[in-house]
């Protein structure tokens, strides 16, 4: 027997489920403490897109558990629509299954690998099949599987299958047991928060190992589902084109103009005379030499870009910002909405923030948080396209130290959104170099740079009035002691002077020839709104201007006069009286105010 | 005790400054000191009484900056010093007290132009001169050499000179307090006040003073107050004409504006220090061509001087425009001493008997 005939005799078809057997890493499931986040990540990611495309606002529910010291149960729950009994065991149980790989559409996932790699991966290291429950609606039971997964096939193996109490009205529950530690810990609460991050509208609960971690929604709106569109005539493959013209019926002006988007009458004609294609030629029986030749037309031919607007779903800023503050209680959060870009017809938008202070690590490099399709990205910083353009950036043009990334106090978020994200691998770590998407977060970054400059200088600013006014403040002391001595008297109070050039609120009584004069001095750049109290024996009956409220306490009166006043002006009421009692302002922080008596002893 | 009363009118002054410091403190308000602004653009000319006075330009300074704060803060405490030097009646030199200020923790001064700038402060606002403060300068003054007899309160009693046969060639050096002088007798006919010693050498080798009945006067540079004071009474209590000898470039010019108009700087004191009547002599820009007299080239220094000469109100005259302009266009200047060039004696024999007879004076 040759070699080739040896050869030939163990040449035989593999299935794709024994292909990532072998080729976990691929996945994401390449160590145990990495399998725990990519099982929660494509459990959550699932859970996600089914609660948009119902339209519901997600609740989701994640536990962790040890239950030996290498065997750990991951249970994630949702409340979206559920998923109908009999579709559930391919769902979970087959390796490329899945609703969306055909759309062209903004979703988290895509292939329908995800779950099923995850069911797959507990099957490898535990054997212990997974349990799924699912319930579609009220009105109808809850079913509760237990799958695995037949390799050499890619074929569901359903272990039980029966109905279930559940106290949920629609949603989907996933638990698996597989060999793994926490070790990860910290990275598997970063990726919890960061997703809340991007999805204000999503409370996720999580209790990993008996701590209980919460991130509220900040939005209750629930996002709109992006639609799929048609392929852009930018944006497709030779392979794709034939297949969409083996099954179609069209000649080839329908073909084109109903087959892809923003290809009219007009185009769909420059196309075919481009391609030597006659109009009412069926597709169907295109040979590949003129399928090539249209294909290259269609690429000559200018067409407005695809609708993103329909199929990409960006976060917005108020929300980014608000979700962002939430998480990390910033000094300074400013986000950017790109409008939509093209790279090869595949629509995308980037969005991108910047936060300074606050929460954020005083030293050190930037918080860099990257996500795609709402998904947080957290491996393979260092390969991505985010992390080249933002280093790309002189950060220190807006007076940001900078060593490749930025120095100091600083978090950087990007978001691309695509109908096709370009990762650089199937394990969706990293954004692939598009130079289109490049320049965009490039774009984007420099805008919000410029504007944390602005807000870094006027910080400062503000910091060199107050030094400065304590600087003043630390030699009027001097000043009344020395003229205190040579005029030969007490040394006077001198904190309603502090409080003029601290820039406070200075409250002041004084009385002469009988006349009480009460003051309230506004030195702070905004208007207030106070109430002014003055409690004395004095009647305030014969106030300019008159009281709000006048009560009496026994032998004194307690007045009250609500007023607002401007930011460097002055509020004074005078009556007549012997200026004895006492005064007091409340509506400003306790920091802010000055109450002094002059009248004083 | 006239000396006393006046040291208890001075105290009051000075302690009134603090007390507004203190009643504005006391109700609640920032401490602050308005004084006039010491530029040429707040100089104004007063009719009365001849002299170029402060306008009603006001600087005030107030302590709601750290640089206001600490020079409210500097002046509190030389106020209380010099209100502690006036109790004692004891007296210091404007250096010493400079040297004093360095117990004074932040208040101490970082250089004496400071605390001189200060005193000067103070004495606009007391409309009292440092001499009532007890307080003496460093310079000393000039010499006078020519027909004047005289009497000194010194330390050590009374001292009667005469200017020409009691000292020697140095001549009769003019202490710094002028007001201890007495005049007994003259016989001059005029003062004149030259800027350079050598030029002050040159008259009195040539018999200038016996020749014309002369009082010479070295200026020394820029005139000391006590100098710039000795003038002015000699002209107004012995009826002496002044006439003023420098070189001729824009500084030398500005020697006869503080002689004649009064400094900018001391404006505050133009009424006793100055000479309205003080009448330039030379060297004129057009001397320069007249005489055909040895120059140099004006420095790009120079041209800016000339024409801030030109905006200053002092030297808004008919007389100096002209002048001015005119040594602009030559661009040129000479010192007093080019006069040389034509022998030793053309000064004293010729230039300045031509330009005295000019002037009237002689």
């Amino acid at each position: 027997m040759g070699v080739a005939e040896k050869l030939a005799s163990e040449q035989k078809s593999i299935s794709v489920a024994e292909f990532f057997e072998k080729n976990k890493h691929l996945l994401g499931f390449d160590s145990p403490t990495r399998g725990i986040i990519t099982t929660i990540k494509e459990a959550v990611d699932n859970a996600l897109d089914a609660c948009e495309e119902a339209e519901v606002l997600p609740d989701i529910w994640v536990s962790v558990t040890k239950l030996t010291k290498d065997t750990i149960r991951v249970a994630v729950e949702d409340n979206g629509p559920g998923i109908v009994p009999d579709n559930v065991p391919y769902v979970f149980g087959k390796l490329l299954y899945g609703s969306r790989f055909h759309q062209i559409r903004q979703s988290r996932g895509q292939q329908g690998i995800g779950i099923s790699a995850a069911v797959l991966f507990a099957q490898l290291t535990t054997g212990v099949p997974a349990r799924i429950i699912s319930r579609t609606g009220a009105d109808k039971p809850a079913y509760l599987f237990e799958l695995m997964i037949r390799t050499e096939k890619n074929e569901p193996e359903i272990i039980r299958k029966e109905e279930h109490e559940w106290d949920r009205t629609h949603g989907t529950r996933i638990e698996l047991e597989f060999t793994g530690t926490l070790t990860a810990k910290r990275r598997l609460i970063d990726y919890l928060k960061y997703t809340s991050v991007v999805n204000p509208h999503a409370r996720i609960q999580a209790d990993i190992d008996g701590e209980w971690f919460s991130f509220e929604r900040v939005s209750n709106e629930v996002i709109v589902s992006p639609q799929a569109i048609a392929p852009h005539p930018h944006g497709i493959e030779f392979g794709m084109l034939k297949r969409m013209a083996a099954s179609s019926t069209d000649n080839a002006q329908d073909f084109l103009v109903n087959g892809f988007s923003r290809v009219g009458a007009k185009s769909a004609e420059q196309m075919l005379a481009i391609a030597g294609i006659k109009d009412s030629r069926k597709v169907k029986g295109l040979t590949a030499e003129q399928l090539k030749s249209l294909l290259s037309a269609m690429q000559e031919v200018d067409v407005p870009p695809p609708p993103a607007s329909l199929c990409l779903s960006p976060i917005g800023e108020e929300m980014i910002v608000q979700g962002l503050e939430q998480e990390f209680s910033l000094d300074f959060v400013k986000a950017r909405t790109r409008k939509s870009q093209v790279f090869s017809g595949h629509p995308f938008i980037v969005e991108a923030a910047i936060g300074y202070g606050g929460k954020l690590e005083p030293e050190g490099q930037a918080l860099l948080l990257r996500f795609a399709n709402r998904v947080p990205l957290l491996y393979q910083q260092g390969a991505c396209a985010i992390t080249t353009a933002a280093a790309g950036i002189n950060w220190r043009s807006y007076n940001i130290s900078q060593q490749s990334l930025p120095i100091g106090p600083v978090l950087l978020l990007v978001h691309v959104a695509s109908t096709n994200v370009p990762f650089t691998s199937e394990s969706k770590d990293a954004v692939a170099a598009i130079p289109e998407i490049e320049k965009e977060i490039t774009l984007a970054l420099q805008d919000l740079g410029r504007e944390l400059k602005n807000f870094i200088s006027k910080r400062d600013r503000n910091k060199v009035a107050e030094d400065r006014a304590r600087a003043v403040c630390s030699i009027i002391p001097d000043i009344a002691e020395k003229v205190a001595e040579i005029v030969e008297r007490p040394v006077p109070d001198i904190s309603p002077i502090e409080g003029q050039i601290m820039r406070r609120v200075v409250a002041k009584k004084k009385t002469t020839d009988g006349i009480v004069g009460i003051s309230v001095m506004n030195y702070t750049r905004n208007p207030i709104e106070v109430m002014v109290y003055s409690l004395s024996e004095d009647n305030p009956e014969k106030a300019v201007p008159k009281p709000d409220f006048i009560d009496t306490i026994g032998t004194e009166f307690n007045a009250v006069w609500r007023i607002t006043i401007e930011a460097e002006t002055a509020w004074k009421v005078t009556y007549p009286g012997k200026g004895r009692g006492s005064i007091d302002i409340r509506g400003v922080d306790e920091k802010m105010k000055v109450v002094v008596d002059l009248d004083g002893e | 005790m006239a000396n006393n009363e006046k040291d208890k009118k001075t105290q009051e002054r000075l302690v009134s400054i603090a007390s507004e410091w203190y009643g504005q403190m006391m109700d609640g308000r920032v401490p602050t000191i308005t004084l006039p602004t010491r530029t040429k653009a707040n100089i104004e000319f007063n009719e009365s009484s001849e002299v170029w006075e402060y306008g009603d330009k006001g600087t005030t300074r107030t302590a709601n900056t750290a640089k206001g704060a600490l020079h409210i803060l500097k002046m509190a405490y030389v106020v209380g010093f010099l209100k502690q030097q006036l109790i004692e009646s004891r007296s210091s030199t404007l250096r010493e007290m400079y040297y004093i200020s360095e117990g004074w923790k932040r208040a101490k001064f970082a250089a004496q132009d400071e605390s001189n700038m200060l005193i000067e402060d103070l004495e606009i606002v007391t409309e009292l001169s440092r001499e009532a403060f007890h307080l003496r300068p460093e310079e000393d003054g000039a010499s006078i050499y020519g027909p004047l007899r005289l009497r000194e309160q010194t330390k050590r009693g009374n001292r009667d000179i005469h200017c020409q046969e009691d000292v020697g060639e140095a001549g009769y050096p003019i202490p710094s307090n002028v007001e201890n002088i007495e005049f007994l007798d003259h016989d001059a006919s005029f003062v004149i006040a030259t800027e350079t010693g050598g030029m002050y050498a040159r008259l009195m080798e040539n018999g200038f003073d016996e020749a014309h009945n002369a009082i010479l006067l070295h200026l020394k540079g820029q005139p000391a107050r006590s100098t710039r004071r000795m003038l002015r009474r000699m002209n107004y209590e012995l009826g002496i004409p002044v006439v003023v000898f420098t070189d001729g470039d824009p500084w030398s010019y500005r020697i006869f504006a503080s002689i004649a108009y009064g400094s900018i700087k001391a404006a505050h004191m133009s009424d006793i220090l100055v000479t309205p009547s003080a009448q330039f002599i030379g060297v004129q820009p057009s001397d320069i061509s007249d005489y055909n007299l040895p120059s140099d080239k004006l420095t790009e220094g120079d041209i800016a001087a000339l024409k801030a000469e030109l905006t200053d109100p002092r030297f808004d005259t008919d007389y100096w425009r002209k002048q001015i302009k005119l040594q602009l266009d030559m661009g040129l200047k000479s010192e007093q001493q080019a006069f040389a060039s034509r022998g030793l004696d053309f000064v004293t024999d010729e230039y300045l008997p031509s330009r005295l007879s000019e002037m009237g004076i002689l």
